[in-house]
């Protein structure tokens, strides 16, 4: 696919010869601010992908092109945000949100002369995800979904055009979580950035993603590829639908169908 | 909780010290001890009022030595502990040779500074050195070996470099074990610089200690040890206070407490 903005293409990832791959013959594609899903039982090699994704890790075999170039070291142009926060305790807030302006180019040489307009910018983005008014707390003085929205504005201050998600909202109880759907749904929504979501909850990747792949257990390999074809915008309520439960169901049967092989 | 806490709590420690130094008395007394062989806290305190000046020369003495050596530890605790922190290859290279430095006795070193550096401060400041460093480097160390992996993946993904990691996160991440360590090492490097002192100096409250022991002055012995353990109490105070200035995120569940 050449128009595509995300190419992966038969790549296997051996983190060493010993143990054996940790994916296998891994292809897929992202278009342009498309929002894929990533599911598949624990050590399936879910974060692996998103380490080849970012750069992190150069694949074994096959390549990884990403914005039309191929990727071969840190890509700068991703954000992530991980299970666990990951904040900085001595830190606010805002300046846990500022903190990939101080590495990133362009943004790090002019740092301390717009400091005054990258407030501004991390601000508006905490306001976004509704934490507005808590700048200038620490991080362990906010509740875990709070947390989580700063990791998330921090991913995406930099403006990156790649999101890569890992298991996010694993750590929050459920209503939390489906508040925190919404945030990112929103915020996707405005920013037109790429997504690609690494989580084990199946209502959670069918009701934010346009495509859901479904990954075997280690070596990980991609078992199938789902789109789902819910009408945007969607509100909450479509997770209760009949349509919504049938793909949640397609896409379970194909996780038990790894379990018993 | 605060509420729930006795008013005299705060006063224990100097409870039980009263109590120790009243039983120490009355058995000194009642046992009629001597002097010579141990000496009750009155005699203590009398014989520290009656040699206060010459006492204050040695302590100064011991006191600048210890910081001096206690300055050269935490540079190159910290320089060894950056070091041995953030590169395995160095941490596989260093660490069983420090562990192995660390386990001699310093005591049987001095006589090998006297040679080097002759009788006096010289030695002194490099015993209280080479015992403070060591506590330092491991705790600097530590901290920066155990940086969440997937924070640095975070930082290394938008092209940071390990100086960046080191600077961002490692440092201010170690903050509060580097000043936990200095508490250890602060009292460490008073024990090195007495002992050292005890064994080849002119001055100092080690040397204070060593002549009034052989002239079985025991009064005066003992006022050494205790304003040896005044000055490494204070010091104590001084880097636990500083410790709870600068990391106080690293303790806020205590705060929050109390």
């Amino acid at each position: 696919m050449p128009d595509a903005f995300v190419a992966v293409d038969h790549v296997d990832l051996a983190y060493d010869e010993a143990s054996g791959n940790a994916v296998e013959d891994v292809s897929l594609s992202m278009r342009e601010h498309e929002f894929i899903a990533i599911v598949g039982p624990s050590g399936c090699g879910k974060s692996t992908f998103m380490k080849l994704c970012s750069g992190l890790l150069p694949p074994s075999k096959g390549t990884v092109v990403v914005n039309g170039r191929p990727v071969s070291g840190p890509l700068k142009i991703v954000g992530m945000a991980f299970q666990n926060s990951t904040l900085l305790p001595w830190r606010t807030t805002l300046q846990n949100v500022l903190l990939p302006l101080e590495i990133v180019e362009p943004y790090r040489s002019s740092f301390k002369q717009k400091r005054a307009e990258y407030e501004a910018r991390a601000s508006a983005l905490l306001k976004s995800v509704g934490l507005e008014g808590f700048e200038q707390k620490f991080p362990w003085e906010l509740s875990g979904g709070m947390q989580q929205r700063t990791s998330i504005c921090r991913a995406l201050v930099h403006e990156p055009k790649l999101l890569l998600l890992d298991e996010p909202f694993a750590a929050l109880d459920a209503f939390t979580r489906e508040e925190l759907w919404c945030v990112l749904r929103d915020l996707w929504a405005l920013n037109r950035f790429t997504v690609a979501l690494v989580t084990h909850d199946l209502r959670e990747a069918t009701f934010l993603a346009d495509t859901v792949y479904v990954m075997s257990k280690r070596p990980g390999r991609i078992l199938a590829r789902r789109e789902i074809d819910l009408p945007r915008p969607r509100e909450l309520e479509v997770t209760y639908s009949d349509r919504f439960a049938e793909i949640v169901l397609e896409l379970r049967e194909h996780i038990g169908r790894i379990r018993k092989a | 909780m605060a509420s729930k806490r006795p008013k005299w709590e705060a006063w224990s420690p100097w409870i039980v010290l009263a109590v120790i130094l009243l039983a120490w008395e009355a058995i000194c007394r009642g046992f009629e001890i001597s002097d010579f062989i141990f000496p009750a806290p009155t005699a203590i305190a009398q014989s520290l009022i009656q040699y206060a000046g010459p006492i204050a020369g040695h302590a100064m003495q011991t006191f600048w030595s210890t910081m001096a050596g206690f300055a050269l530890g935490v540079v190159v605790g910290l320089l060894l502990g950056v070091i041995v922190g953030s590169s395995r290859l160095m941490y596989t290279a260093l660490y069983p040779l420090m562990v192995g430095f660390n386990s001699i006795p310093k005591s049987a070193f001095v006589p090998v500074l006297v040679v080097w550096f002759g009788i006096g401060t010289v030695p002194a400041i490099l015993t209280a050195f080479v015992i403070c460093f060591f506590p330092i480097t491991v705790n600097m160390a530590t901290g920066l070996a155990t940086i969440e992996p997937e924070l640095e993946d975070v930082l290394r993904a938008l092209g940071a470099n390990r100086m960046d990691v080191l600077l961002k996160v490692g440092l201010p991440r170690s903050l509060p074990y580097f000043f936990g360590s200095l508490k250890v090492a602060i009292t460490l490097a008073f024990v090195g610089s007495v002992v050292s002192e005890t064994i080849a100096a002119n001055d100092g409250i080690g040397y204070l200690m060593m002549s009034a022991g052989s002239q079985m002055r025991m009064p005066l012995v003992f006022a050494g040890l205790t304003v040896i353990s005044v000055m490494a109490m204070a010091m104590y105070v001084v880097f636990a206070v500083l410790e709870k200035r600068m990391t106080g995120w690293a303790t806020r569940g205590m705060d929050a407490r109390a």
